[in-house]
């Protein structure tokens, strides 16, 4: 009785955890600095200082380098993304809108409509070429006690 | 003592210690959520909804004085074509500030749903396609709509200059010159009142709109005060968040269980989250259509009307600067999943206003949970739900028992506060 009940409690959890939206895939990718997919570029993400709240419109800043790490100027860039796991994009058109300092670009328009795995993704255009990165993030609530 | 009573005791605590070892449990609750649960629980809570922050466009959102004026237009009966019709009519204060039916009737019949007015104020958009973008303007779109009030600008503002005069001004200063006016007029109307329109000098269009628009940010003030009560559902969940044993006796185990597919097998939490148990967002999740041959493209055209909208954030009578209009500043216009997604509405209150969805195609909850365990091809566009045919590498079809769908329909039964609004 006692392996019935451990093994249902096990099933429960299991299915818990798998169920819906709850659990992103196993070894997802959070690293928010890494090379565009050809490698031509290194990309990072700087996400607000202070975590923002669901729904509420924010910036990030990116930071642009080519592979051997020099600031890269003038660069242009397309932002896509959305939850993979509930078929949508991102609820509004973030897009950069200017060069904060060498190779450093505001990305304005940012908003998350809820918790859990979101994609970001640059079309990046720029002296070196043109190439795309993405970038994985959990979102959560700001703690809500 | 004996045997049996040790051996239960060591089962008991060896399966509670394996229920520990698997979830991260706060208190011994007679319900048991897993840390993340909890924490889902807690951001669902009315009041982590808070006080709105103040709508920019509308600089008189706050004045009493506003709300006032507002609250006499809302109920006022002529302010349409044949005089019968006010925002009350189907906005109905009785109630949930909507109207039962499966389509709004005004002067005519319309094309869909009416929607409530609490938690309005706290979304970025307007309509079940969002083609407004503050409740202050979304108020001047029934007043011309020829199937609800079926008046027009010109019209309304003769008569609140005439009849409400002093009230007007107390709140938004001296009323601009306007001249002579036909005594009906509008860029939406009949080709007789477009024409009389266009025949109009600029300084008096402009002056008419200035009034028009004041009157629905007089509106706006008014609703700004109708809002949703607490639920049981907001003290199990504040129970729940404290430890609180007690307290999660506010909800039966059949609503717990529909809370439990409501966060897990039902996947509702993914749209229907927050405070207001909506994301604001705009889905296709495959409604059916009421004409099959002409299915309703929902936010897409949406979007249109709203960057085209005079009265929008961006426009002349706003009171917004333009760094203060984000949301339209990076409106996503080229996402293809916007055809045929409608607003996520708010589930408050959900159990006492059918019929459902966006032009009321389904009579009770059970008929919307059915809908969801089936998952049907979208009519047009593409529907968000994984259809059961389907293989989805991260997406999962919603399954739902009978049973599911019983517990379910229960727990939204408990999402009923009262409706907070002006004596």
């Amino acid at each position: 009785m006692l392996k019935r009940m451990t093994i249902s409690a096990a099933l429960v959890t299991a299915a818990l955890m798998t169920a819906g939206c709850m659990a992103p895939p196993k070894n997802l990718d959070l690293s928010l600095a890494k090379k565009s997919a050809s490698g031509v570029y290194q990309v990072e993400l700087l996400p607000p200082a202070q975590a923002p709240a669901i729904n509420q419109m924010h910036s990030w800043k990116v930071k642009l380098a080519t592979a051997e790490g020099v600031p890269v100027r003038g660069a242009k860039f397309l932002v896509d993304g959305g939850m993979p796991q509930h078929g949508h994009g991102l609820p509004t058109q973030p897009r950069v809108t200017r060069e904060m300092e060498a190779g450093t670009y505001a990305l304005d328009g940012m908003k998350f409509s809820m918790t859990g795995w979101w994609e970001m993704k640059l079309a990046i255009d720029g002296p070196q070429g043109a190439d795309k990165v993405t970038f994985n993030t959990m979102v959560t609530n700001p703690s809500a006690r | 003592m004996n045997k049996r009573v040790i051996w239960t005791f060591a089962a008991a605590a060896a399966f509670t210690a394996s229920v520990f070892a698997a979830q991260e449990l706060s208190a011994p609750l007679r319900d048991k959520w897993t840390a993340q649960e909890v924490a889902i629980i807690a951001s669902m809570r009315l009041k982590v909804a808070g006080e709105r922050p103040a709508e920019l466009s509308n600089a008189y959102e706050l004045k009493t004085e506003a709300a006032t004026l507002g609250r006499a237009l809302f109920n006022d009966t002529r302010l349409s074509k044949n005089g019968q019709v006010s925002c009350a009519s189907c906005h109905s204060a009785t109630g949930q500030f909507e109207d039962g039916r499966q389509f709004g009737q005004g002067v005519g019949t319309g094309k869909r749903r009416t929607m409530p007015v609490m938690g309005a104020a706290h979304s970025p958009f307007l309509f079940w396609d969002g083609r407004k973008d503050s409740a202050w303007s979304q108020a001047l779109g029934p007043l011309e709509d020829p199937a609800e009030h079926g008046g027009n600008r010109v019209a309304f503002v003769q008569l609140v200059l005439s009849q409400y005069k002093a009230r007007y001004q107390a709140v938004f200063g001296p009323a601009p010159a306007l001249g002579k006016l036909p005594e009906n007029a509008s860029p939406n109307g009949t080709d007789a009142e477009r024409t009389a329109w266009a025949a109009l000098p600029e300084i008096a269009r402009d002056g008419v709109n200035r009034v028009f628009a004041n009157m629905g940010k007089a509106i706006a003030a008014y609703e700004r005060n109708i809002a949703y009560g607490e639920s049981r559902f907001d003290q199990y969940a504040e129970a729940t968040v404290r430890g609180d044993a007690r307290g999660q006796e506010s909800l039966t185990p059949q609503e717990v269980r529909g809370l439990r597919a409501f966060l897990n097998k039902g996947q509702c939490v993914t749209c229907h989250n927050g405070p207001l148990l909506t994301d604001h967002g705009f889905h296709n999740t495959g409604v059916p259509s009421i004409d099959p041959k002409n299915p309703d493209r929902g936010r897409i055209e949406g979007l249109k009307k709203l960057l085209k909208d005079e009265f929008n954030c961006l426009g002349p009578y706003s009171d917004a600067k333009l760094e203060q209009c984000g949301e339209l500043q990076f409106l996503n216009t080229n996402d293809t999943g916007q055809l045929g997604a409608f607003r996520t509405p708010s589930l408050r209150n959900v159990a006492a206003r059918a019929p459902y969805m966006h032009a009321g195609q389904f009579a009770s909850l059970d008929q919307v949970l059915q809908h969801y365990a089936t998952s049907p091809k979208a009519a047009i566009g593409h529907s968000e739900l994984a259809r059961p045919d389907e293989k989805h590498a991260e997406r999962q079809t919603i399954r739902l028992s009978a049973a599911d769908i019983q517990d379910l329909a229960a727990f939204l039964g408990a999402v009923t506060g009262p409706v907070v609004q002006p004596k």
